[in-house]
């Protein structure tokens, strides 16, 4: 394999790409990477895709990794091009997403001399990246290629970024691929300790009140994790709950699925984990919007924390049985140990806790008033629910309601089927990671639950899409307000909705028109179905401006200060009871 | 303006922390790599961590590693959650904790050892007295004219600490420091 071949860097560039299995990339030309653009016009291998925004790009690589699995490459200029993908680089860091991104810098000679479009790139993506490198000669290039990948997608994945000066794309040097390439000193650790994997499964077979809690690590360790994982809940039996991104690993269908946890998850989930006595955390990492008041989580449970990041295990929460390795490796040994044990615990043993979840459940917390007047945002989702749950479908979100409302009401059967932005947070990322996902998928139905706040924040991809021919649907509850905001005012600061309404909302049909794509409005229930319909048949990119009920809240909630056990009921939440939510204590908190 | 002064509320929950918090010194090896230095900084500063005194040199050159010596406090939690962050950034080779380390050897504390150049200036009996005491702390004088010394001292912190505050009211003008170097003590490396 010692095929070295002398080249420019703009072609190792493209070489060590290809040479990754890179086939698609998301970008946006500019001054300090115009030497990768020419070697871009000049071959067939690599597909570039033109965004509209570097930020863009990013959230569409993001969108392809997450949807397939490989890691999603971003190509983006010095300066401004760098700066805009901070933003989905903090991301993906955030959410584990595997993401090489390459930028254009100023010729090394100029560094430092504030020259035209030069930003200290390195130094400003240093904290939202797992790691970056400047590029300083063209004999590192190869090696920094080669290695980025690697890092990217060893461990907990996450995103990179290459740094590379406009004179070392020019220069020539020896090309060599990724076989010849080894790494010295980041090496995760994948298998876990059988001590610690016996000793938890030893904790789980003397469960009576066992939960299993699982992350987003399920869906990155792969589809064989995910397998491991439904397995390992068919021979325990036992309920299971999952995060926001772990959403799908487990299928919503399933008999033992108690729906998502956290502050959105339902009753039941919730009050399971506040009432275990075994947790069986795998590939989650106990995030504020999960745990609640920490000093009152699951208070008489033991805990076991399955994760391959070891910073995760004891951040926030102490854990009894620690086991670092990979969640696909770890749940192999699991169902193995389980497998082997000569005394399989009777599934008898966990009916009462069943009993106890049945209860929980039967309290309904997602329910919520219907309306034949408005829709409720609740029943749009179910309603694309019903309407696209037997193709081949792929859901992006923004951020806020409609995102919880998502999560709640569109139910996934299969990983890598939902892409949110869970840690960060990003309002304006589902419209771009829908366009990525799209790419990655041509023939599936890729659809964005949007906010009209958030779809604003990236809309001008949409223009990406129609020139792509991606028939990407952006599903709108448009209820004129940041409605998760504005939630928060009414919870929090006295009713004073202070800028969370939006005035002057452009006509999203018309803005589709514009744009080139498809525009589609419901404003009744009773258009609802018709209306989705129309917009799936549409083979073209369509934007839906869903009206809907525009004070509707997202509920159960786990208010401020309080513990899972403390859930805000949709039915119990009176003005008053939103009002005096949070007592004075929780609004002593910072 | 706010005239119902409501107290407002958060997104976040808060738990005081009510250990009490330690100081340990940290031996971390990494490649001695341009942005090396930033990037270990950057992630104290990032996630609030406490730096109270840093070393760093290329201590083999060969395979270009840097040796850096850190000395942070925080609770215990707060501390391993250092060395796992530490651990897992991809210049890092090692991760060293020397204090839990010499406490599990029983060795008490790891060896640690500063050095400082103290200026001192001044006439007449306080002169006399900066030389006599230098001499007592085994500080080495390095530079002298009839107005000022300066003296190097090695030893430990709390030892350094201590002349710089007896120097204090005999002149003192300026001071130095490397900031700690330190290792376990018996035969294993790190």
């Amino acid at each position: 394999m010692s095929e070295a071949r002398q080249m420019t860097g703009a072609e190792m560039v493209i070489r060590a790409l290809v040479d990754n299995g890179v086939d698609t990339i998301f970008g946006y030309p500019g001054g300090a990477v115009l030497p990768i653009y020419d070697e871009i016009f000049q071959q067939e291998e690599l597909a570039h895709i033109l965004v509209r925004h570097e930020q863009g790009a990013g959230h569409a690589a993001e969108g392809y990794a997450r949807s397939t699995g490989k890691p999603g490459v971003l190509l983006v200029t010095s300066g401004p091009g760098a700066t805009n993908a901070v933003t989905p680089l903090q991301d993906a860091l955030m959410d584990s997403v595997p993401i090489i991104a390459i930028s254009g810098q100023v010729p090394t000679p100029l560094i430092g001399s504030d020259a035209f479009q030069e930003a200290d790139t390195v130094g400003i993506t240093r904290p939202c990246t797992k790691h970056n490198w400047l590029v300083r000669s063209v004999d590192e290039l190869p090696g920094i290629l080669h290695e980025a990948f690697y890092v990217a997608m060893s461990g907990r994945p996450g995103p990179v970024l290459i740094d590379i000066p406009k004179d070392v794309q020019f220069a020539t040097g020896t090309y060599f691929p990724p076989s010849e390439f080894t790494h010295k000193s980041y090496m995760p650790k994948t298998a876990g300790d059988l001590d610690r994997i016996a000793e938890a499964i030893e904790l789980m077979a003397g469960a009576e009140r066992p939960i299993l809690y699982t992350g987003g690590g399920v869906i990155n360790s792969g589809r064989e994790a995910c397998g491991l994982l439904r397995e390992l809940v068919e021979i325990t039996g036992f309920p299971i709950t999952s995060t926001l991104m772990g959403l799908g690993a487990y299928p919503a269908s399933g008999d033992n699925w108690i729906g998502m946890l956290g502050m959105h998850g339902t009753y039941e989930a919730n009050m399971a984990m506040h009432d275990c006595d075994v947790m069986v955390c795998i590939g989650a990492r106990f995030d504020d919007r999960i745990t609640g008041r920490i000093d009152a989580f699951s208070p008489g449970s033991k805990k076991i924390h399955v994760d391959i990041d070891a910073s995760s295990i004891n951040k926030n929460v102490r854990v009894d049985v620690p086991i670092i390795g990979d969640v696909g490796n770890v749940l192999e040994d699991m169902v193995r140990l389980w497998r082997a044990r000569p005394e399989k615990p009777k599934p008898a043993r966990l009916k009462p806790w069943w009993g106890q979840i049945d209860n929980w459940r039967a309290r309904d917390s997602l329910a919520y008033k219907p309306s034949k007047d408005v829709i409720m945002p609740q029943y749009a989702i179910e309603r694309l629910y019903e309407l696209t749950k037997d193709r081949d479908t792929y859901i992006t979100t923004e951020v806020g309601q409609h995102q919880m409302w998502a999560a709640q009401f569109y139910h996934f059967e299969e990983p890598n089927r939902w892409m949110t932005s869970g840690g960060l947070g990003t309002m304006g990322y589902g419209l771009p990671a829908a366009f990525g996902v799209q790419m990655a998928h041509p023939d599936a139905l890729v659809i964005d639950i949007a906010g009209d706040a958030s779809v604003l924040m990236t809309i001008q991809e949409m223009s990406s899409a129609v020139q792509y021919n991606a028939p990407i649907k952006i599903f709108i509850l448009n209820n004129q307000y940041m409605g998760m905001v504005r939630q928060w005012q009414q919870l929090l600061h006295g009713n004073r909705i202070s800028h969370s309404y939006t005035e002057a909302l452009p006509d999203f049909v018309k803005l589709a028109e514009a744009y080139g794509c498809v525009g589609i409005r419901a404003e009744k229930p009773r258009e609802l179905d018709d209306a989705i319909e129309e917009m799936i048949t549409v083979d073209r990119p369509v934007i839906f401006d869903c009206r809907v009920a525009n004070l509707a809240n997202c509920f159960p909630m786990i208010p401020s200060g309080k513990a899972h056990n403390e859930m805000l009921l949709a039915d119990e939440a009176t003005d008053e009871a939103v009002a005096t939510a949070i007592d004075e204590k929780g609004r002593e908190l910072v | 303006m706010n005239a119902h002064k409501q107290a407002t509320g958060s997104a976040y929950f808060i738990v005081k922390e009510t250990e009490s918090p330690r100081t340990h010194v940290l031996s971390i090896l990494v490649d001695n790599k341009p942005g090396v230095l930033a990037r270990v900084i950057g992630l104290f500063s990032g996630r609030g961590y406490n730096i109270e005194s840093l070393t760093v040199s290329e201590t083999s050159h060969e395979k270009h590693l840097s040796r850096i010596t850190v000395v942070s406090s925080g609770t215990m939690h707060v501390l391993e959650q250092i060395k796992k962050q530490l651990e897992r950034m991809v210049p890092v080779h090692r991760v060293i904790d020397l204090t839990l380390m010499a406490e599990e050897r029983g060795h008490g504390r790891p060896l640690e050892r500063e050095l400082a150049l103290v200026k001192v200036s001044g006439t007449g009996n306080d002169r006399v007295e900066a030389l006599r005491l230098a001499d007592a702390f085994r500080a080495q004088v390095i530079d002298a004219n009839t107005e000022h010394f300066i003296f190097e001292i090695t030893g430990r912190v709390s030892k350094i600490e201590q002349f710089i505050a007896i120097m204090e009211p005999l002149g003192l003008v300026e001071v130095c420091r490397t900031g700690v170097a330190a290792m376990n003590r018996g035969p294993e490396g790190m």
